[in-house]
């Protein structure tokens, strides 16, 4: 057993692929967090009076809040004076297509596996990539126009189409909603934007590729889909960052609007730098992903959350609409050093809404994992139901796993259900696959997999496939 | 082929295969029979190398010593062990299990890999000889099978797997007489003179359907007699007593001598 152990202890400690940074020319400005910081990234955005607006209210708001200190991480005190609030990668001031992207980031896109050329393209996917939270690039905005289909920076929208943002910006994330939302909604600097028209299926999955390169920036996406009446949508997010010494602050906010009987999917693949197996460095993510669901719409949240040292997470559904529907499908690795918060929240307000949530905890080495998750059912929700199911997987002895469920009802026939697990990876397991033919690492990997499946089968084809990947190398140490 | 020599086994402190003498020639099919705690999986464990034993002795196959060998490395070598009770791997899909474990040995081997299509080839064939249905494949390893599913994927691996030493372990327990038929029939289809094979059982019954060409008698560790099918016959009637008997009391002489007829 103890040798199993150590050899675990060995797959889990593998190294981070994606740990290279890029020597880009950036503006960056200078360290500390004031009201003229608010200013600056608005005025460097060109931005309109209520959303300068709407920032000092949510800066003013974040300086009489406190850090949530509810969730089980152990996390070294952040000073939010000694971060840089704004980075850029310096570009040429128009993009008319590809080619004008900067090669260096074009090179850095190629290295971490995502083409940016269109022609390149291989897979039906639209992507916006962020550097240090500034969009660079989207591809295949015309393609998309075609449909209707709105696709772009959160910059770019906030000057094209400002009725929309306005809208709808903070309505389902209120600036006062807690500590993170209240610092993004402040001195967010770029993201991405989508709008879905009545009754269009968007023709590609979209796609938001997030890689923070610049050292000692704070980073603060904000993401904003709206699918409208009957539309359908399914948006994937992809995350990496250099492998430095220090944490890094990355606190972002995604608001998701499902009209009348849309149903939007979204996907993350969440691979920030980890950290090293001394618990040095890292990504602290604070993200707050919330999504509203209408009159028979759906809202549906797959995340794969192997990376960051912190994580601290808990996309949500507020099922508004009778008959609305929310899931919520998770695996957290956590390996190392790492620890992870994470789970779901899910607001049952109208009549007959269902949600479902399923998560998978895996912790290994050092890793601390806690599934924390809500579950309420107002006073108008009849006949409402949840189903969750957590299940933890435990490779090692120095790892924890916590499950923390809420329920709160208070509709009588609501229905709630919630079952749980834990467990090992058997030595049986490891026997009976070794018996025929395979090796320990692949057996591992394999069983692993295996525990993930229900979750992996909630990705798109290309996702699904890196998912396994991403988990098979923080499990076995053989970097690609 | 396999030769074992003074093998023995123990775990946690407690000797459990205390000698055991065997050899197995080409295409041969030997029965090992024996009490509850003889050592029967025992052996079965020590020859596919399960973490835990100490293990002491030789056991070769084809020449090769076995007990040096990581389990993987004993698969590759062609040793299969048709499990008592197969584990579950939920979320693991059958086919892609079986497929993860051919190409394993080929590897080992230094074989190409076999392409998915390929593969379903093989594996259809397989499941004709286990009269399996077609969603078989498809769903996860073990997880939800009944017992005797269980023992038809084992066999079905098996057909997939070819193994040069195939070791049975109470394949029949937990079978009905139909499941029984469909994995002896499975078995013996299997059969060739390229292929060994052990079948460990605690009833004559299989025996019926599996027919050794020789049996032998495992008690505390130790093989105390070995014979034909005639053997299974006789302790279908008499059962294991005589043998424990003699194991305690060391009496000599030959066991059957005393046995009622």
């Amino acid at each position: 057993m103890s040798e199993t152990l150590r050899e675990i202890e060995e797959l889990t400690e593998a190294e981070y692929e994606y740990g290279f940074s890029t020597d880009l020319d950036t503006d960056i400005a200078p360290p500390g967090l004031t009201e003229d910081t608010v200013r600056l990234i608005s005025g460097k955005k060109n931005e309109p009076a209520w959303l300068l607006d709407w920032r000092l209210k949510a800066f003013e708001a974040w300086k009489t809040m406190e850090e949530p200190d509810w969730a089980k991480l152990e996390i070294a005190p952040i000073d939010y004076q000694a971060l840089s609030y704004w980075a850029a990668p310096k570009m040429k001031p128009v993009l008319d297509s590809m080619d004008d992207v900067d090669p260096e980031i074009r090179d850095m896109f190629d290295k971490l596996g995502i083409p940016l050329h269109e022609q390149k393209m291989l897979s039906n996917v639209a992507i916006d990539a962020i550097v240090d939270s500034v969009s660079v690039t989207t591809t295949f905005k015309a393609t998309l126009a075609e449909s209707g289909v709105i696709f772009c920076s959160f910059s770019e929208a906030v000057q094209e189409h400002p009725e929309l943002v306005r809208e709808h910006l903070g309505s389902v994330v209120p600036v006062r909603d807690n500590y993170f939302a209240a610092l993004n909604s402040a001195v967010f600097s770029d993201g991405s934007f989508c709008y879905i028209p009545p009754g269009v299926r968007c023709p590609m999955e979209l796609s938001t590729y997030f890689r923070i390169n610049s050292q000692n920036t704070g980073q603060f996406e904000r993401t904003l889909i709206i699918a409208d009446d009957d539309s359908h949508v399914s948006y994937l997010e992809g995350c990496t960052a250099p492998q430095r010494d220090e944490n890094q602050l990355h606190a972002a906010v995604v608001e998701l609007i499902a009209k009348d009987r849309a149903e939007i999917k979204y996907s993350t693949v969440q691979n920030w730098y980890p950290g090293d197996e001394n618990g040095v460095g890292g990504i602290y993510n604070f993200v707050t992903k919330r999504g509203r669901a209408h009159t028979d719409a759906k809202i549906s949240w797959t995340q794969v959350e192997t990376g960051s040292a912190i994580t601290w997470k808990y996309p949500s559904v507020i099922l508004q609409g009778d008959r609305s529907v929310g899931e919520f499908y998770s695996v957290a690795l956590t390996s190392k050093r790492q620890q992870a918060d994470t789970g779901s929240k899910m607001v049952h307000i109208g009549k007959d809404t269902t949600s479902s949530i399923i998560s998978k905890g895996i912790s290994a080495s050092r890793g601390q994992n806690t599934y924390r998750g809500l579950v309420k059912m107002m006073r108008s929700a009849e006949n409402a139901r949840n189903y969750t199911q957590c299940d933890s997987l435990l490779l090692g002895s120095e790892c924890g796993a916590h499950t923390i469920p809420y329920i709160e009802v208070k509709n009588p026939t609501a229905r709630v259900e919630h079952e749980a697990s834990t467990s090992t990876v058997g030595e049986d397991q490891l026997y009976y696959c070794r018996q025929r033919g395979m090796s320990e690492e692949d057996a591992m990997s394999m069983i692993v997999n295996g525990f993930c499946r229900q979750v992996f089968d909630q990705l798109p084809m290309e996702f699904a496939v890196e998912a396994q990947r991403l988990l098979s190398i923080s499990l076995e140490g053989s970097v690609g | 082929m396999l030769h074992v020599e003074h093998l023995t086994a123990s775990i946690g402190g407690t000797q459990i295969l205390k000698g055991l003498d065997l050899d197995v020639g080409n295409g041969e099919v030997h029965a090992i029979m024996g009490p509850n705690g003889s050592g029967k999986s025992t052996f079965a464990h020590t020859l596919a190398g399960r973490d835990g034993y100490e293990v002491g002795g030789t056991a070769t196959l084809d020449g090769a010593d076995l007990l040096v060998m990581t389990p993987e490395a004993r698969a590759a070598a062609g040793v299969f062990i048709g499990f008592q009770y197969p584990v579950e791997i939920p979320g693991v899909n059958n086919m892609y299990f079986l497929r993860t474990a051919l190409n394993s040995v080929r590897r080992a081997r230094g074989e190409t890999e076999i392409s998915a299509r390929e593969f379903l080839a093989i594996a259809n064939e397989a499941m004709e000889l286990v009269q399996m249905k077609k969603d078989f494949l498809n769903r996860a390893v073990n997880a939800g099978f009944s017992g005797g599913e269980k023992k038809r994927n084992e066999i079905l691996q098996m057909a997939v797997m070819q193994p040069r030493l195939a070791v049975l372990d109470e394949t029949d327990s937990g079978l009905d007489i139909d499941a029984l038929r469909v994995v002896a029939s499975g078995v013996n289809a299997l059969r060739g003179p390229d292929r060994s094979m052990i079948v460990i059982t605690h009833y004559q019954r299989l025996l019926e359907y599996i027919k050794p060409d020789f049996v032998h008698v495992l008690v505390d560790g130790r093989i105390v007699e070995s014979g034909d099918y005639t053997l299974a016959l006789h302790l279908e009637e008499a059962g294991y007593a005589d043998f424990v008997n003699q194991e305690l009391n060391e009496v000599p002489g030959r066991p059957m001598s005393g046995a009622p007829t």
